[in-house]
């Protein structure tokens, strides 16, 4: 470095990767944080958890440590019946706290505010699991910790649930990404366009605490972040995850029958060489009707993907 | 390689930590194109090879992606920079053995990472899929053993000004290292929610932008001055290329989401800083033409030179779409559509590959003294390259101009599926030939360190006449 121009360019370099920087990273950061949570953003974040992506308490991306969105018809700790059923979130013991609950400043704005002082968002214990609950205060939205403010234990709340009113969000979306549906159905239906067929696109606070996005850059199939409104049929999921094929001739989504697992609902072994071959008969013209499609068992993994495909109203 | 590993600095053969990168980088690009070529098998047949996960289209497409980046592109990057850098010093690469080393800790963290993502184990942001222990590894196992080389050769170089090349390899290294740590934010710190979205297209954008672009840049400033014998048209016109890439190209990180709700401000901005990529395009490319004046006979005769003005006239639709496609009058149409795919493909597999493709036939035949083994294969990796690339860029630009006419009017989305049957076809037949093409290469640079014609001492490779 013997000329002193370099040594002039090199501090003209760091000003102006630095300026850089600070225009494209510090600035917009003070947008990001000023952007209020909606109802939304809520309750994706509460019934997706902590983290969708890979992270330490889920290694493998099996969904392991996720919560579940609980549809509450009556109070779990008195058996009142509620006049409109709810949905709680519940996080099982051990299972890592949504980011509202380390980080309330996510939450933004008055948001954050009421859930610290009427939601008691940060008196959580992880070692014993907490119940969460989307509440309005007028206008407002918050977050309730049910745990610290009446007492629900998760095991009450999942004592007297059904089957059928848990959803396994949060497992769910860990298999959005790690299956790659993202590569090819965007979750941006975009502002231009797209309002009639993929709906309304998200708004500014439509995000806060979630990881990750997935949004999408190259669509190869429809938008699905509004899909659940547009098909909430589980039978029509069902068969177009075993094999799109059966529901629409043209499609070029794979098939993730292998998500089925090893047993059916019934606890039968599932003999996917039997159901391909007969498939195959069908799809060749010799047999009039394709095989019947497995019923999926209530802890596999595509149950928990069609969960999380019907919760995106 | 491995009885290097231990050795004493001084005992290692000069340039052999450029040659395992070079063959490094071919052996990748095998295996980066053959899963694109698979990946478009299946998108046009999606029953080809079907129910089984390490086999399903969502498990492999990011791998195709980073195993070309990472693989190809940026292991062709560390071989340049590991014959050029000395050679514009007037000196030795500072030490082969970190070379050697970096090559090993690439080529096994590269395996391990792409294996976690092809099993689904990833970040789940696009560009930078790797889950973040793997991240950490790329930045410091990497990158900054190669920008230490890189950095220490230019120190100790043994003249006086620093050249074009490696202006930009210096400050493309640092950049690289800085864009891994920043982008990665959202991981290492668990940043949620809008800053994860938009971090991630800021890591996408600048790892373009600030490394790829810049460095298969630089490559062409050394390649086109050295093999036609003539002075590089203009250094002034270099330094409007290099300073224009730090000041423009390091901002537009957010036209990448121009559909996101992003604040509308940084959406204009973006927008604005994201035409001016045409100041360094232009600088780039001029300078380069220029600098061909009286040896065009070698764009015909010389295969570097022919890949690399090659690699170089396609910077110009492709920075003319980079320019104009990311603006709010064009974006709309073709966000999100395969135009974008057809001009990522025409970015790293058009422009930046050619440019690379010559740095590693002129690299590796200068560093093992030997003369290509076969110029007949040289031509067929070079036809098959540009035909199925071409046969790739325009099938994918007429899929993505449909799909865009499909999103506006809003047709079912089965319509476009069916529409674009044929073209998806025709981009598996592209990339197929683009696979093809990098056998022969492979095979012909490995029979080129066989039994090619070893180069006098003295000598430069292009002085040699072809033999087969």
């Amino acid at each position: 470095m013997n000329f002193r121009e370099y040594k002039i360019g090199a501090r003209m370099f760091g000003f102006c990767l630095g300026g850089s920087m600070c225009i494209t990273l510090l600035m917009p950061s003070f947008d990001f944080r000023s952007a209020n949570s909606t109802e939304v953003a809520l309750d994706k974040q509460l019934s997706a958890g902590w983290e969708t992506g890979w992270n330490v308490y889920d290694p493998l991306m099996l969904g392991k440590n996720k919560p579940l969105k609980v549809l509450l018809k009556a109070d779990p700790k008195t058996g009142e019946a509620f006049k409109e059923a709810k949905f709680a979130y519940v996080y099982n013991p051990g299972t890592p706290m949504p980011n509202a609950a380390d980080h309330p400043g996510n939450l933004g704005g008055t948001v954050e505010t009421l859930s610290r002082e009427k939601g008691k968002i940060t008196e959580f214990n992880k070692a014993t699991g907490a119940v969460y609950l989307i509440q309005k205060d007028g206008d407002s939205l918050y977050v309730e910790n049910a745990t610290a403010t009446k007492g629900w234990m998760p095991s009450d709340v999942m004592g007297k649930a059904a089957d059928g009113d848990i959803e396994q969000v949060g497992k769910g979306k860990t298999m959005f990404v790690r299956e790659g549906c993202w590569w090819c159905h965007t979750l941006l239906p975009e502002e231009t366009q797209d309002w009639q067929v993929f709906g309304a696109p998200p708004y500014l606070g439509d995000f806060n605490g979630e990881s990750p996005t997935a949004f999408g850059s190259d669509r190869k199939a429809p938008d699905l972040l509004h899909v659940g409104s547009r098909n909430s049929s589980k039978e029509w999921m069902m068969l177009h995850f075993f094999n799109p094929r059966l529901v629409q001739p043209h499609s070029i989504m794979p098939r993730f029958d292998y998500m089925w697992g090893d047993k059916d609902a019934n606890g039968q072994a599932i003999d996917y060489n039997k159901w391909r071959a007969e498939y195959n008969e069908y799809h060749e013209g010799k047999r009039a009707n394709p095989p019947e499609v497995p019923a999926y068992a209530k802890d596999s993994e595509i149950r928990s993907l069609i969960d999380f495909m019907l919760s995106l109203k | 390689m491995f009885k290097y590993l231990f050795a004493k600095n001084e005992d290692i053969p000069s340039g052999s930590a450029a040659v395992f990168f070079g063959f490094s980088s071919i052996l990748w690009f095998v295996v980066g194109t053959g899963l694109g070529s698979f990946n478009a098998a299946k998108l046009a047949f999606p029953d080809f090879v079907t129910g089984n996960e390490w086999f399903a289209f969502g498990h492999m497409r990011q791998v195709h992606v980073l195993a070309v980046i990472l693989g190809w592109i940026s292991m062709a990057f560390a071989m340049a920079m590991m014959y050029i850098t000395p050679v514009l010093g007037n000196t030795r690469l500072w030490s082969e053995k970190l070379g050697l080393w970096n090559c090993l800790l690439w080529n096994i963290g590269l395996s391990l990472g792409l294996t976690l993502l092809w099993a689904g184990i990833g970040s789940g942001r696009e560009y930078s899929d790797f889950i973040w222990p793997i991240d950490l590894y790329v930045a410091v196992f990497i990158a900054l053993p190669l920008a230490i080389n890189v950095w220490m050769t230019i120190l100790k170089r043994r003249v006086q000004g620093i050249y074009t090349t490696n202006w930009f390899f210096g400050a493309g290294v640092f950049m690289v290292i800085i864009v891994y740590l920043t982008g990665n934010l959202p991981e290492l710190f668990h940043l949620t929610g809008l800053s994860e979205a938009y971090l991630t297209w800021w890591f996408a954008h600048n790892v373009l932008g600030l490394w790829i672009t810049p460095v298969a840049a630089a490559i062409a400033y050394f390649t086109i001055p050295k093999v036609t014998g003539n002075p590089l048209y203009s250094h002034r016109i270099g330094h409007l290329h290099f300073w224009s890439v730090v000041v423009f190209y390091s901002t537009p990180a957010a036209h990448h989401l121009m559909s996101a709700p992003l604040p509308e401000w940084l959406k204009s901005f973006a927008s604005v800083e994201g035409v001016l990529i045409l100041v360094p395009a232009i600088a780039f490319v001029s300078n380069i033409l220029l600098t061909m004046q009286g040896k065009w006979y070698m764009f015909v005769e010389s295969l570097e030179v022919r890949f690399t003005i090659t690699g170089v006239l396609m910077a110009i639709p492709l920075n003319m779409q980079g320019g104009f496609q990311q603006t709010r009058a064009i974006n709309w149409y073709i966000h999100g559509t395969g135009w974008i795919v057809a001009h990522a493909h025409l970015a790293l597999l058009g422009f930046s590959t050619f440019l690379e493709g010559a740095a590693v036939y002129l690299g590796l035949q200068s560093l093992m003294k030997r003369k290509l083994y076969s110029l007949t294969l040289g031509n067929m990796h070079f036809w098959l390259l540009l035909i199925g690339f071409s046969i790739y860029w325009i099938s994918m630009t007429i899929a993505g101009l449909i799909q865009g006419a499909g999103k506006i009017y809003e047709v079912p989305y089965i319509d476009v599926v069916i529409a674009e049957h044929p073209y998806m076809i025709a981009r598996w037949l592209g990339g197929t030939m683009v696979f093809i093409s990098n056998i022969i290469w492979l095979y012909n640079m490995w029979m080129t360190a066989r039994v090619g014609t070893v180069i006098p001492a003295g000598r430069m490779p292009h002085e040699l006449a072809y033999e087969r």
